[in-house]
């Protein structure tokens, strides 16, 4: 499976309070939160953001609550994918419970600017620069984590 | 190879002799539970999966304590729908208002976590449990979800980081100013994917409300779990609140560690968090000049009876400075009336302080004390996040009871040893 879209680059530690602060939990309607992802560190984001869109961004992304709130609302928003260093645990694993793609690849960050086109390839873990002309290899998912995200998540997995 | 506490505890839950870092199992729970904010995305996800029932009604608990007593209509919606389905899956822990409590402070007062219990939470900060010396980490709701249908939860087996303490902690150093040196010292991913495990003969001097803000915030060092080895004071706290059955896990000798530090408690000082991340630490000497607009006291890291106490001890008799707008918040309806009883709410209230129902209303910026644009809090909440408590041009400064006591009576972030 294969998404490209044009970068949106943030830096360390971009917690989940800034991704979907707590005054817009009363509710649980993804699209609804999607209206307000990324607001607090991006007020244009929603804006600006297309389907198949990436966010990449450093070390800890995710970090903070376990507000599953958070990876609902990127992928409501139509981010196909997020590329980090590294990801916040419970972030992670919210992530690919709800069939959000998330790859860790320090390379790719360091080298991928924003406003860039990448494709990404989410089974080889493969991410190519369309913009640069550039290939970078992140691990692939492992197997037990691929059936889930292609069950698009937990919830199909293990569904009676 | 030896296992640590984390690891014998998952292994005996999956039902293996042993288990190494990396490994992927599934484990079975010992207790399920959420709140308010996420438990009703989690009753969406449980409706899919087609389950009748949840997989055993005194294993699960849901505490709608976020935005509780409801601070508007959709809050109250989100509240009364998981109210319903409570009742429909006749869950015994449900935490209603009047006796619910903000959950962290809850759960282990009822009693319902005890030695080597595995736990899942919908809530970042269930790894405050590790204080019991019980496995348990935050996770989403549809972990959450799966874990009230199945009983049973994925888990990738971390590796660990010991911490072994030594010394006594002197003076107004407590488990707030522990585990912010310790965050400052290692940062805020510094323990990302793993265990913090924390060992030594440090630990006769912390009480188990010590133990219990420490754990609490492993999450903001990155970390899947916190846990302590369970000792007296651990028994003692278990006899008192549980007829659960309990088991005691040990790290073995030669379990592997990714890192060790050693800790000497006496050497270290009351320690304040500055914005906007939790591990940009300095010791109360060398903060300097700092005014504030609002202080908060209380929250699942430090809203124990043994945190009011302190807070009142500096405020008694006297007054909070004019316009520090200050905020106690109780963990539990137990520890208000406990409280009470002692006198501390007098003293708040005469020192010119708002005590507050049980809620996590201010601690993330939800209700009873958003900060306005550019106002500073002291709190002895557990992020300081841009936005946390409010406006995203305010600022949270955490740091302990005593540290924000003192400093509601100066106005500055003050040294409660300099009062």
């Amino acid at each position: 499976m294969k998404k490209t879209g044009k970068v949106f680059k943030y830096g360390d530690n971009v917690d989940t309070d800034v991704i979907i602060p707590a005054r817009y939990l009363n509710t649980s309607d993804p699209n609804e939160l999607a209206k307000y992802c990324m607001i607090d560190i991006d007020e244009d984001f929603i804006k600006n953001v297309k389907k198949d869109d990436i966010i990449v961004a450093n070390k800890n992304f995710g970090c903070g609550s376990s507000r599953e709130h958070a990876p609902l609302a990127i992928k409501a928003a139509g981010v196909s994918c997020v590329i980090a260093k590294t990801f916040a645990r419970i972030f992670y694993r919210n992530s690919i419970n709800i069939g959000l793609p998330i790859l860790e690849c320090p390379e790719a960050v360091d080298k991928i600017d924003a406003g860039d086109e990448i494709e990404v390839n989410f089974v080889e873990g493969k991410i190519t620069n369309l913009t640069k002309n550039e290939t970078y290899q992140a691990e692939p998912f492992p197997e037990f984590m691929q059936k889930l995200i292609s069950k698009d998540g937990l919830v199909n997995y293990i569904k009676k | 190879m030896g296992m640590t506490m984390t690891q014998k505890i998952l292994a005996a839950h999956a039902g293996l002799d042993s288990v190494r870092a990396g490994q992927f199992i599934e484990a079975k729970l010992d207790l399920v539970l959420g709140n308010d904010i996420t438990t009703p995305v989690a009753v969406n996800e449980f409706k899919k999966l087609n389950y009748d029932c949840v997989f055993n009604k005194s294993k699960i608990a849901i505490v709608p304590d976020h935005f509780t007593p409801n601070k508007d209509i959709k809050a109250a919606e989100q509240c009364k729908y998981i109210r319903e389905f409570a009742k429909e899956k006749e869950i015994e822990n449900f935490f209603e208002v009047g006796e619910m409590g903000i959950e962290h402070a809850l759960i282990p007062e009822k009693g319902l976590v005890v030695p080597g219990d595995t736990v899942i939470g919908a809530d970042s900060h269930t790894c405050t449990y590790g204080a019991l010396g019980a496995f348990s980490t935050g996770i989403g709701s549809t972990d959450m979800a799966a874990g009230m249908a199945t009983g049973k939860a994925w888990f990738k087996v971390p590796s660990a980081i010991k911490f072994n303490l030594t010394g006594k902690p002197q003076g107004y150093v407590s488990g707030k100013d522990v585990i912010l040196h310790i965050i400052g010292m290692i940062g805020v991913d510094g323990a990302l994917y793993k265990s913090m495990e924390f060992v030594g003969e440090g630990l006769k001097h912390l009480s188990i409300d010590d133990r219990f803000t420490i754990a609490n915030m492993a999450i903001e060092a990155g970390a899947k779990n916190g846990i302590f080895l369970v000792d007296d004071i651990t028994l003692e706290y278990v006899k008192e609140h549980s007829t659960k059955e309990y088991t005691v896990y040990e790290p073995d000798a030669d379990a592997e560690y990714d890192e060790v530090y050693d800790i000497d408690l006496s050497t270290l000082r009351p320690t304040v968090s500055f914005p906007h991340l939790p591990d940009n630490t300095r010791t109360i000497d060398e903060v300097g000049d700092i005014d504030i607009d609002q202080v908060v006291i209380g929250s699942c890291t430090n809203g124990r009876i043994s945190d009011l106490r302190v807070a009142a001890e500096i405020l008694k008799g006297k007054k909070v400075k004019k316009g520090v707008r200050t905020i106690v918040f109780p963990g539990t309806q137990k520890i208000y009336l406990d409280a009470l009883r002692e006198g501390l709410i007098e003293i708040f209230i005469e020192a010119g302080v708002s005590v507050s129902t049980p809620t996590c209303g201010p601690c993330l910026g939800g209700h009873m004390g958003i900060l306005a644009k550019g106002e500073r809090a002291v709190a002895t909440t557990n992020r300081n996040f841009v936005g946390r408590m409010g406006h995203v041009e305010s600022e949270v400064y955490l740091a302990s009871p005593a540290v924000a006591a003192a400093s509601a009576l100066t106005g500055k972030i003050t040294n409660p040893e300099n009062l």
